[in-house]
């Protein structure tokens, strides 16, 4: 199965971003929106290749079953977990509001 | 000590170092202030550096010194060896970028595995080198604190990711580094800046601690500038972590003993297979003629050659630039301002806040692969690219398997080209991205391969030549073989070094 | 868009047929998280159950949690599923501040188990087999405060306090496959299925189930068909579910809402809608993505999971004695016809009244205590019945006093009442409240003559045969007793004094 090779539209690249929580630039859209045309026609060559039965490989490593046992294991103290922060009150990250609701 | 033998010191390998701190004949703190003083004379120039830890460095070389004047035995045979860490892994007491704005000033709370093995052995940490922001790009001009120069004519690139870890073995820096290999970030700057590279097999030295590029294909390993220095530095690092789940539970192999033995010079019964997919077009006319004369010279050891198909390594670039940039689009989704890092404020909610800070703090590279494996993992497009892809990667898999039927290592050159000068590809990325066609395959498959100084070549713009690597590749855990045959190579040709920058 | 009038409940189900799906997220009570060594107690200071892994912090991996699975397989087949012989996770990506990779690691079109059932029992008897499509593992989100709004919502929030403490708990998502043909006990059915798998878990002692603290939470969706029609509606999905009770109410309200949007002539829309407890109604939410902007792909940092059969095996050796079973089984060795038998669920009592019944009382005393005395008290405190501050054990001490003679069951009851007031056990109360039966006949004999000598025409009655008259004697000594004296015996002495009685 060859890919779609019509290209990528600005408005694509515009919703793709948005998606990735990008606020890009109208001149970064132009530019993206080209240097992807490209890069895609590039990549879509995978699709020339007859891989019908051919099994995907997600992990180059052939384990399974790799578990570790219920044990706990020193966390972090809080100072060090909010060290990083932002911002931070109560013990806890504070952010700004958030609009969207949980998933 | 003098200026000359501090300047000498710098110049050792570090199993020559280890050797002379272990007798105590130099003490780990002198060879640690040699380094230091290398970097402060040459780095301005070069910019292998994103931070360097002096204090820390020249404590934890005191310690060495400390444990072997008590008659304590070295903690490693590499202990008293200063090293230069890839900006890419956590260090508890350095900051850590991963060469973005987005991580400026981060400090880990915690330590990779790789950097707490290295303090475990006694290895000094110097500092953090530079690197392509989040380890995309093979020229380390994606850094978002600016490119590193190659030590070898400093208006050229040092390759990339990892061009800041390879620069500074080059300059003489540092005698040991650590970089991380996702489609050649390893063996691509260490053929432009003529040291020796290791992209180890995939789970054979722990990821925990490193900051994910593409998590199916980052590997880290070890970079010097001798292919026994490597082994050594490989026997540090490498062995199971529980704490990374795709870490390999075997013993590490033994790679430091199949240098020396390599070193003796005789590769009778070694078969070295040629994949001819990686040795026709697309390279520069001195890479080739500097492949054929390495491709002789295994001959003239012994090596028996075989040529071996791979035909699906010309879609290797196409696969990898999909599921590359589709495990980053996901990987980096966790910078957003809300824990750590760069947060850009004014913003009106913590969408809004989020959109701003990774516009700002991401750079153009990295912004192009996120939108692109956004694209790729897609529900529209999934099957067509990543899924695809991701076929296409067992069917690389399967031709390696079946070329290490006939021979015991590949080879091939490590790059299409020589390094190429600061500013030429930048605005391109197709023409960036196809600088990893040779090294790409290893890492889709997870096998083993490293970069190994093949001389010289010149070109028009460059008529003094300048460093080419030959790529070896070998199985899945078959390290040794591979470190065998990339002694015996080197151990049969000149040595070749930068030219001195301070003149 | 407001919502139009809402159609009665009758007629909505004499025009529309509902299709019913719920999905149950299960918080285990595993000790550590999913994928990392994190504790998973409720009520830890903010952020201070996180570790790199669980705040997604760079370069952090996860590793799985061996009795997550454990528990996953034994709900899967508790529920009558396939074990999935190979099963991987995959990345659910989508930025939330309450997520800290801003991707959910959980599993997609692989989930470790698929296609069971679990059979209900309503109110009346019915049973009704519902389809389970798949139980699979994912992990829990943080926690979020907001600020400065007028009720502590999300809505009009100034801003927002973020804990990570829950994030990475263990969760298993059970999702039913679409239940048709519940016409008007659509809500009935709902609430009977959640509430037979809140009992199947508790019994596999996997998860707290707890719907009041979050441990339990159901997501209902729901679409109606025209009557008829045999085409399926559009459904919503309706999330904040969190008390059976609200189960049966959400699923009414949006029948009798779809139904009315559907009689505007409106198409239903697809879409999340948040149930509001204090108005029983449910509201469109405000999400970004749609499920197709997820991007699913396997999780490279994980390698699949594939149960072995013996493992598998050895995992249903494990299962305890499942709920229905259970209920049958006691429904025989207690006699209890189906109506008593399912009091004694609703009130919650089973467990209750079979612990007391293993600490040695009598099954039709055991059942006595909770169901009437303790089940009063327990609607007095207007807490749950195993929530009454007494154990099954201190309850069946006190029958056994009975049955010794030590109590009377005015006295039992005394008891009762001081353990329920934290006064010990019941030895503890009994000695310090001084409840003890009057067994010395001494002391007994004189408060029966000073009652005979204060009644003497009452015992001239008793005398002529009128017996019935004892009961004012008796009365007497039992206040004069304060209430401790053995009534039974009192009367025989009584009437032994006044004897001979002809009768």
């Amino acid at each position: 199965m060859a890919a779609d090779t019509g290209g990528i539209t600005r408005d694509e690249v515009a919703h793709l971003a948005r998606l990735a929580r990008l606020a890009v630039t109208d001149a970064e859209l132009d530019m993206f929106a080209s240097q992807l045309d490209v890069i895609l026609g590039a990549v879509a060559r995978v699709g020339e290749v007859a891989a019908q039965d051919i099994p995907p490989t997600s992990h180059a490593v052939p384990l399974e079953n790799v578990f570790r046992p219920d044990e706990l294991r020193p966390s972090l103290s809080q100072e060090q977990v909010l060290a990083g922060a932002p911002a931070a009150e109560d013990g806890r990250f504070r952010v700004p509001r958030i609009l969207g609701e949980e998933q | 000590m003098s200026p000359e033998v501090s300047l000498e010191l710098t110049r050792l390998t570090a199993a020559e170092l280890a050797q002379k701190i272990h007798t105590r004949e130099v003490s780990a703190v002198e060879v640690c202030h040699a380094h230091l003083d290398r970097i402060a004379a040459v780095d301005g120039q070069v910019h292998a550096f994103l931070h360097v830890a002096r204090e820390a460095a020249l404590e934890s070389a005191a310690l060495v010194d400390d444990s072997l004047a008590v008659g304590t035995p070295p903690a490693s045979p590499l202990a008293g060896v200063p090293l230069a860490l890839k900006d890419v892994f956590t260090t508890i007491d350095m900051p850590t970028t991963a060469g973005s704005k987005i991580l400026e000033g981060w400090r880990p709370p915690y330590d990779a595995t790789v950097a707490s093995r290295l303090r475990a052995a006694g290895i000094t940490i110097l500092g953090k080198t530079n690197m392509d922001e989040f380890a995309m790009g093979s020229s380390t001009e994606h850094s978002a604190f600016g490119p590193t120069h190659n030590p070898w004519d400093l208006t050229r690139v040092p390759g990339g990711s990892g061009g800041g870890s390879a620069a500074a073995l080059a300059a003489f820096e540092a005698p040991l580094a650590i970089g991380t290999d996702t489609g050649g970030s390893i063996r691509q700057p260490a053929a432009f800046t003529g040291t020796v590279g290791v992209k180890p097999t995939y789970g054979g030295v722990s990821r925990y601690g490193l900051i994910a590029c593409a998590s199916s294909l980052d590997q880290a390993g070890p970079c010097a500038r001798t292919v026994l220095d490597a082994a050594m530095l490989h026997e540090v690092i490498a062995g199971h972590d529980p704490l990374d789940s795709t870490s390999i539970d075997v013993p590490v192999p033994s790679v430091v003993a199949a240098a020396r033995e390599g070193a003796r010079g005789d590769l009778s019964g070694m078969r070295v297979g040629i994949v001819r997919e990686l040795s026709g077009e697309g390279y520069q006319p001195g890479v080739r003629a500097s492949f054929e004369q390495a491709v002789a010279q295994l001959e003239k050891l012994g090596a028996e050659l075989v040529e071996v198909s791979c035909p699906h390594f010309e879609y290797g670039l196409a696969a990898y630039y999909l599921i590359m940039p589709s495990e980053v689009s996901s990987n980096l989704a966790r910078f957003d301002a809300m824990r750590y890092g760069l947060r850009v404020d004014g913003a009106r909610s913590a969408e809004d806040v989020m959109a701003a800070t990774r516009e700002a703090g991401f750079g153009a590279e990295v912004k192009r692969r996120i939108i692109l494996g956004t694209y790729a993992l897609s529900s529209g497009y999934y099957e067509a690219y990543y899924g695809q892809a991701q076929k296409v990667r067992t069917l690389i898999s399967r031709d390696f398997a079946a070329a290490f039927t006939h021979a015991d290592v590949l080879v091939s050159p490590a790059t299409p080209t020589t390094a190429f000068p600061i500013g030429d590809k930048v605005d391109d990325p197709l023409a960036m991205y196809l600088n990893d066609l040779a090294t790409i395959p290893t890492n889709l498959a997870g096998t083993a391969a490293l970069s190994v100084p093949s001389g010289l070549a010149a070109s028009d713009d460059s008529p003094n030549g300048l460093p080419v690597g030959l790529q070896i590749m070998a199985p899945a855990l078959g390290e040794a073989v591979m470190y065998r045959v990339a002694a015996a190579y080197e151990a049969s040709r000149p040595t070749t070094t930068a030219p001195e920058i301070l003149s | 868009m407001s919502t139009p009038t809402l159609v009665a409940f009758d007629e909505v189900v004499e025009r529309f047929e509902p299709v019913l799906g719920l999905e149950v997220h299960v918080e285990l009570n595993t000790r550590t998280k999913m994928f990392c060594g994190c504790s998973t107690t409720f009520g830890g200071e903010p952020n201070t159950q996180v570790c790199p892994t669980c705040l997604g912090l760079p370069g952090s991996l996860p590793v799985v949690n061996r009795s997550a699975v454990e528990s996953a397989i034994r709900i899967g087949l508790a529920l009558n599923c396939q074990i999935a012989p190979w099963c991987r996770f995959a990345r659910k990506n989508y930025f939330y501040p309450d997520m800290p990779k801003n991707f959910q690691t959980s599993q997609y079109d692989e989930p470790i188990a698929y296609d069971g059932h679990l059979d209900v029992t309503l109110d009346d008897g019915t049973v009704v087999r519902v389809g389970i499509e798949r139980a699979h593992m994912e992990e829990d989100t943080g926690k979020s405060l907001h600020v400065g709004g007028a009720t502590g919502r999300i809505h009009g929030a100034e801003y927002s306090l973020l804990d990570y403490n829950r994030a990475g708990v263990p969760l298993i998502e059970i999702v039913t496959k679409m239940i048709p043909d519940t016409g008007a006990r659509a809500p009935e059915v709902a609430r009977a299925y959640v509430t037979a798998l809140r009992d199947l878990i508790k019994a596999l002692g996997v998860s707290d189930v707890r719907m009041d603290q979050g441990s339990m939470r159901c997501d209902v969706n729901l679409s109606l068909s025209p009557r008829g029609s045999g085409v399926l509606g559009t459904r919503t999905e309706t999330k904040n579910v969190n008390s059976l009770r609200s189960v049966e109410r959400a699923v009414r309200y949006e029948m009798a809402r779809q139904a009315a949007v559907l009689d505007t002539g409106e198409p239903i829309v697809q879409e999340t809608r948040h149930f509001e407890e204090q108005s029983g109604t449910t509201r469109a939410g405000r999400r970004k993505e749609t499920s197709e902007d997820y991007r699913y792909f396997p999780e490279p940092d994980l390698l699949p999971i594939a149960p072995p059969a013996e493992w598998v095996e050895e995992l249903r050796g494990t299962l305890p004695e499942l709920p229905w079973a259970r209920r049958a089984r006691l429904q025989t060795q207690w006699s209890l016809t189906d109506e008593e038998l399912r009091d004694l669920v609703n009130a919650g009592a089973l467990d209750l009244i079979e612990a007391t019944v293993a600490a040695g009382a009598p099954a039709d005393e055991a059942r006595s205590w909770w169901v009437s005395y303790l089940s009063q008290q327990a609607n007095t405190r207007e807490v749950a019945l195993d929530a009454l501050p007494i154990t099954p054990d201190a309850v069946a001490r006190v029958i056994a006093l009975v049955a010794a003679g030590e109590l009377t069951n005015n006295l039992a009851r005394q008891v009762v009442d001081g353990v329920l007031a934290g006064e010990g056990t019941p030895d503890e109360v009994i000695a310090s409240r001084g409840l003890a039966v009057v067994s010395d006949e001494g002391e007994l004999f004189a408060a029966i003559d000073a009652a005979l000598a204060a009644q003497p025409d009452v015992v001239a009655k008793i005398r002529s045969g009128k017996v019935a008259a004892a009961g004012a004697i008796v009365g007497a000594v039992m206040r004069a007793t304060g209430g401790k004296a053995d009534a039974k015996r009192v009367r025989e002495l009584v009437l032994e004094r006044c004897g001979p009685v002809r009768e």
